[in-house]
């Protein structure tokens, strides 16, 4: 099959399916009829996104595990004056992410199957437009397309939240968009500096932040300057990442910015907190590590303290606050910001084995806390509260749902032979190579996140059954145990086997570390002139 | 000849009886009447004007009194527009009071 | 054969794990009842062949000649991340050495013979055939972790295993999760095992991290760390106080905090005692055979390490032998038979470490071995006892039993005449063992060790003596209704009760001290010594003097004999006494009997501390009230005012008002632009 336009019919088809379904439905109705029966959307729907991991599981076997470089790269002239190109690929880092959401999307679509009762057809074109926003975003290799795709996901996001959700879904919704654009616009700021840094630098305009097929400009080739005489404090590496830092962090999301994550989880409809935390919180990291790091290396040594110390904090103040909740939801949030803050502490160990384990937790927290808001929402189907004082004793009469929330809360704690405990590990590897304190630190967040885990795991599951609703509780039909299975297999298999996946991931992330190692001695040598960059991207003197 | 120091002042007195009137009156149609003293105020500087720097010989002009013209028309026109507004007023309100149509307040 | 046992080698854990998988997709998701019969088949199957795979590869391990005894079996790689020597690589590999080969045949072949016990003893549960199957799947769950741990080739899939038997652990002290104070116990013993789990980790991060610094390849296999040992054994560390320690003392340290955890020493040995609240064929198995004993494994399985840190087995020996002391005084006034049994445990894993921290590894293992013996043989006849007693298990309500239930009565004298250290039984040999181990050692109060040790068998005896008599001498305090259906158990319980209670008598056999071979001038008496000493080649061998070990022998067994008889007189001759002790001494008797109060301090100093703190500070201070309250909403709320009370009001409405700041505004511009 082609592989010439995967990437984009990957990326577009589910928007695709929702802009023709809309489209075919204006038009029935136009015709006299009553428009397309919400099953029908359903179907398709699902139909659609399920064909779309289908084809990005072609990524997966034709991806070169020796290529360090970008692949399935498609190039489009979009806007020449100002730069703006259609410029989309894949690497080791990204490729996980893509099959993350393929994956995640079909899932949810089939979880929530029965659980929007009102404008099912509205619902299912947000999923579609969600997740095309997301892949969007993944792929995108020119900033001001990401930039697009990154704003793009708000907006079905917003509404999933805020027409579906529960009863403050409406400051809930607002706050997530809120919150997310002020660190969104500063990074657009950040991002028209660096462009306009290139551009006196080399004479060229572009957003793309690596070389088009065939040569050519690049942002990443820019010399971002640390300091000195005629720069201004905006143009420095060091102010320049931060504007980023704080758009992603905003997203990871880290301590103090993390507000936003427990209302929007609280308040979204399942599907809503399962898309959320399974992928956009990856937005935050994956931007970290695809922008932030690569264009402002040399600022590092000066943030990496504050960003570590934070993420320890983020784990440990994040588990010791999931223990006080009453609110099942709200716990596994808090939790989100406890294994999030792992995921940046490997990060920031700036070794391979932390950025290893770091990309490989992203996939991992994603099925992990994706498979418990799933089971959640289960629960909260039947019985209409998340209070954990509401539970209690309900594995007796729901043991298969007892079998699989049990399977799920130990990868979540990492336990070894679960997805968690690989990534969990190869982070503090990492980082302990790195910031051995640091490490000490946060290896004590594995026993906070038993502590919390069990004791809700108890709580609701365990213990005798104390209130007589909870007696009649109906175990997981087939489909329920279907979509479980689905999200427990590939813990299992990432568990027990992850080198398929840590293979792909390690030479883009080596790769990628070397190359920031080289852009850092560059910039902390002498200041630039603009002639020699010139020179160094291959334009004529 | 008149001293255009005369000219000067006189619309200047007008034109500044005519902003007071606007700031200050609530009857709408005193507000027209003052919005049309301060164009005339405008209207006899310009003659004034005109007067003083004729160009001369061939250069002779007057812009001017052109100009006097054409605010003429404009003041007609804005004060039918006006006056029409006035009257639908009235039949809204029952009053030309232009406090009662603080209606864009917060 | 040697190839064809390798490739065996991998099927030793696998085959229950299979079990387990069976039993799980069973009862998790499809939902189906198996036939009990065949619940059986698989589970005890499984493990039963796995004794056999384990008995093979002992058997072709031994016929390998030379001294590099190791069979080693690798799968793929499992954990792999780096490039070059910082490679960090952990594989799914799988060896066999002696030390290994003894621990898969007491694991699988003790673990066999409580398989066989709980299919009588978990009969009870006929109305619900799934909980016999979830038994059973859990079951093979821990043998498969334990035998991962033992046979793992490298550190991490060693902590995979430590990690295993703790979820088992949780899940099976938790089985009859219907009551929330197992469910507690469960999630207690799994979070403190956490704890030292926390220390593990630490210990592997910086045996890997010395590794890499000193740029040898940095493999976590106990192969590799043993062959570039010299490369980071003289490495020092600063402490954050100024002092300069030996890494590998930090090393040994850290991972002995995870051998606390696990091994229930002080100060996490809080969660044992309350696991019993679990069936007791796992109080058998898992807290006195198996998974308790995994500490002492790590610490001989890294024995090199440990003999070239001095301060880490310092800490060890003395660890061991505070606990083995402060465990034992609290047995002697419990009341349930199976706390007992667990402090007795506790305090028997204390002479294990005691002796791996004066650098007798073998003398660690061979007592490992007897205890799993006669330990399990212990609590499974209590099992019996407390069957036959319809799930009594305070032992004031006992007494007199030992015409009732004879076979029962007749394996459980014989485990505690082998606790307490009586020749020619299994007990006597290997704490003997130990003991000389402590004197002859070089440890800084070693003959302060020795007195620990040897009080403590004093009152190992006393305790155990005390036990037996409350429960089979005497007159009964049970209700006459209760005593007319006291009978034996079925065979298929008392026949391991039989095997192990064999074991128990003979299993001394394996340690016979060199001394009692010379007279007759026999060589290499001490089979397992001289089976196990190749493990070890950095551990010295302590020996003591002839006389010096007949005098120690003599002096032990007499302690013993004092503490018999002791608890004799006091619970046979004189059963008024011990009730007037106890109320001379209340106070001291009281903070024996409520265990030191010590739980009780947890609780208060950092359980509820920590969560108050994270409720009221962390949880409503900061997050809620500072950053959303006061940053978020804040900011929000400033906002809104600063448009509606400020802004808002320019809106008059009032045309007038907007000619005035025209006015102004011109006349502001002109005037800027003008001067």
């Amino acid at each position: 099959m082609e592989l010439e336009h995967l990437i984009t019919t990957v990326t577009f088809l589910p928007l695709a399916t929702g802009l023709l379904l809309l489209a075919t439905g204006v038009i029935a109705n136009a015709l006299g009829g009553s428009g397309l029966p919400p099953s029908l959307w359903r179907t398709v729907g699902f139909g659609s996104t399920g064909v779309t991991f289908l084809l990005s599981l072609g990524f997966f076997r034709r991806f070169d595990p020796t290529d360090t470089g970008y692949q399935f790269v498609e190039y489009t002239k979009w806007i020449p004056d100002y730069g703006v190109h259609y410029h989309v690929g894949i690497d080791g880092i990204s490729l996980l992410l893509v099959l993350l959401t393929t994956f995640l999307m079909p899932v949810v679509l089939l979880a929530s199957w029965k659980d929007v009762q009102k404008s099912e057809k509205s619902y299912v074109f947000f999923m579609l437009f969600l997740e095309t926003g997301m892949l969007g975003a993944f792929v995108s290799l020119n900033l001001f397309q990401f930039y697009v795709f990154w704003e793009l996901m708000l907006v079905p996001m917003y509404f999933i939240i805020g027409i579906w959700g529960g009863p403050r879904r409406v400051y809930a919704a607002v706050k997530f968009f809120l919150f997310t654009m002020v660190g969104s616009l500063l990074m657009l700021v950040a991002m028209l500096v660096v462009y306009s840094l290139f551009q006196q630098q080399t004479g060229i305009l572009t957003f793309d932040l690596v070389s088009p097929p065939g040569g050519g400009p690049a942002l990443l080739d820019t010399v971002v300057p640390l300091g000195g005489p005629g720069v201004a404090w905006w143009q420095t590496q060091y102010w320049l990442f931060a504007a980023f830092a704080l758009a992603f962090a905003i997203k990871v999301p880290m301590v103090p910015l993390h507000t936003w994550l427990p209302d929007a989880h609280v308040e979204a409809p399942t599907a809503g907190s399962v898309v959320l935390a399974g992928v956009l919180l990856k937005m935050g990291t994956y931007g970290f590590l695809r922008f932030a790091l690569p264009l402002f290396p040399a600022a590092l040594p000066d943030w990496t303290p504050t960003i570590i110390i934070l993420s320890v904090v983020g784990i440990i103040y994040g588990s010791l606050v999931a223990m006080v909740q009453d609110d099942i939801k709200k716990l596994v949030a808090y939790s989100s910001v406890a294994h999030l803050g792992f995921v940046m502490l490997g990060m920031f160990a700036l070794n391979v084995q932390g950025v290893n384990g770091s990309v490989l937790q992203m996939v991992n927290h994603g099925l992990s806390t994706g498979a418990l808001f799933l089971l959640v929402g289960m629960l909260y189907e039947r019985r209409h509260t998340r209070q954990i004082a509401d539970f209690g004793g309900v594995a007796k009469p729901m043991p298969v749902y007892a079998f699989f929330f049990g399977l799920v809360t130990m990868s979540s704690i990492g336990l070894p032979m679960l997805n968690g405990f690989v990534g969990e590990f190869l982070i503090l590897v990492g980082s302990f190579l790195s910031h051995p304190w640091a490490t000490v630190f946060a290896t004590s967040g594995v026993v906070l996140a038993a502590a919390y885990m069990l004791w809700m795991f108890r709580r609701v599951l365990f213990g005798p059954v104390e209130h007589a609703e909870n007696r009649k509780l109906i175990d997981l039909d087939w489909r329920e145990r279907g979509v479980l299975l689905a999200m427990v297999i590939p813990i299992v298999w990432i568990g027990v086997y992850p080198d398929p996946f840590l293979r792909r991931i390690e030479p883009s992330v080596s790769a990628l570390l070397q190359d920031m190692q080289a852009r850092a001695e560059l910039a902390t040598a002498a200041p630039p002139r603009p002639e020699a960059v010139a020179i160094a991207v291959g334009e004529q003197p | 000849m008149i001293p255009i120091d005369h000219v000067i002042t006189l619309s200047a007195i007008l034109f500044a009886i005519g902003i007071a009137g606007v700031v200050t009156r609530r009857n709408m149609i005193v507000i027209l009447m003052s919005i049309e003293l301060m164009l005339n105020a405008v209207n006899l500087a310009f003659v004034g004007f005109n007067r003083l720097w004729p160009g001369g010989g061939a250069g002779a002009h007057y812009d001017g009194q052109v100009f006097v013209l054409m605010v003429i028309t404009v003041a007609a026109a804005e004060v039918s527009v006006g006056l029409g507004i006035v009257i639908s007023m009235f039949r809204n309100r029952d009053s030309v009071d232009i406090d009662d149509v603080s209606l864009l307040k917060w | 054969m040697s190839e064809r046992a390798n490739d065996l080698l991998r099927w030793i854990p696998l085959l229950p794990l299979l079990g387990a998988v069976f039993h799980g997709v069973m009862i998790g998701i499809i939902r189906r009842s198996t036939p009990r019969w065949g619940v059986i088949a698989i589970s005890c199957g499984t493990v039963g062949l796995s004794f056999v795979l384990s008995s093979v590869a002992f058997v072709a391990l031994v016929g390998i000649p030379g001294d590099a005894t190791v069979l080693v079996d690798r799968v793929y790689t499992w954990i792999g991340a780096g490039i070059g020597a910082s490679r960090f690589t952990a594989d799914l590999a799988f060896r066999v050495d002696p030390l290994s080969a003894t621990m898969i045949l007491v694991v699988t072949g003790v673990g066999f013979l409580i398989h066989v016990y709980s299919i009588g003893y978990m009969d009870d549960d006929h109305r619900d055939d799934r909980g016999f199957q979830r038994f059973f799947c859990y079951l093979n769950l821990f043998t498969f972790s334990m035998l991962m741990l033992v046979l793992g080739d490298n550190l991490v899939l060693m902590f995979l295993g430590w990690e295993g038997v703790g979820l088992c652990s949780y899940l099976l002290i938790g089985f009859w999760y219907a009551d929330r104070w197992n469910a507690y116990c469960g999630a207690k013993a799994f979070i403190v095992n956490r704890i030292g789990d926390f220390g593990f980790l630490i210990g592997i991060f910086l045996i890997y991290t010395a590794l890499v610094d000193a740029g040898v390849p940095a493999g976590v296999g106990f192969a590799e760390i043993a062959s570039h040992f010299g490369a980071i054994a003289d490495m020092t560390v600063a402490t954050p106080w100024g002092s300069e320690w030996l890494l590998v003392d930090l090393i040994g340290l850290c991972l002995f905090l995870g051998a606390v955890g696990k091994s229930a020493q002080i100060p996490l040995y809080v969660w044992l005692p309350d696991a019993m609240a679990g069936p007791t064929p796992v109080s058998a198995l898992i807290h006195a055979a198996t998974m308790v004993t995994a500490g002492v494994y790590m610490v001989c399985r890294l024995s090199f390490l440990y003999a070239a840190a001095p301060v880490a087995s310092a800490v060890i020996a003395w660890t061991g032998a505070v606990t083995a002391l402060f465990a034992a005084t609290i047995a002697i006034t419990q009341s349930d038979i199976k706390k007992v049994l667990a402090y007795s445990t506790v305090s028997q894993l204390g002479y294990m470490f005691l002796a791996a921290g004066c650098g007798g590894f073998t003398g660690a293992i061979f007592h490992l071995v007897t205890h799993a013996f006669f330990k399990a043989l212990l609590f499974l006849a209590a099992g019996a006892v407390i069957l036959a007693m319809h799930h009594e298990q305070n032992i004031e309500k006992m007494g007199g039993l030992r015409r009732r239930i004879p076979m029962t009565h007749l394996v459980f004298l014989v485990g505690v005449v082998a606790i307490s250290g009586f020749p020619p039984f299994s007990g006597f040999f290997s704490k003997d063992e130990i003991l000389a181990t402590t004197l002859a050692s070089h440890l800084p109060g070693h003959a302060v060790l020795y007195a620990i040790g040897l009080f403590t068998a004093g009152i190992t005896a006393f305790y155990m003596w005390r036990l037996y008599f409350k429960v089979f001498y005497g007159e009964s305090h049970a209700p006459a209704d209760l005593l007319d259906h006291v009978k034996d158990p079925d065979p298929v319980v008392v026949n391991p009760l039989l095997v192990l209670a064999f074991l128990s008598a003979t299993g001394g056999m394996l340690g016979i001290p060199q001394i009692y071979g010379d007279p007759f001038g026999i060589e290499h008496m001490h089979s397992l010594n001289n089976f196990l000493s190749p493990v070890w080649p950095a551990a010295e061998p302590h020996g003591v003097a002839h006389a010096t070990e007949i005098m120690l022998t003599l002096v032990a067994v007499a302690v013993a004999l004092l503490g018999a008889g002791l608890a004799y007189q006091l619970y046979v001759r004189h059963p008024a006494w011990p009730g007037r002790l106890a109320q001379r001494l209340s106070g001291a008797y009281a903070l024996l009997r409520d265990k030191y109060y010590v739980d009780e301090l947890y609780d208060a100093v950092i359980v509820r501390p920590l969560v108050k703190f994270s409720d009221v500070v962390l949880f409503r201070t900061i997050d809620a009230g500072l950053i959303d309250g006061v940053a978020v909403n804040g900011t929000a709320r400033g906002v809104r005012a600063l448009a509606s009370g400020g802004l808002r009001r320019l809106q008059s409405g009032l045309a007038q008002g907007y000619v005035v700041s025209m006015l102004v505004g011109t006349a502001a511009l002109l005037w800027y632009w003008l001067r």
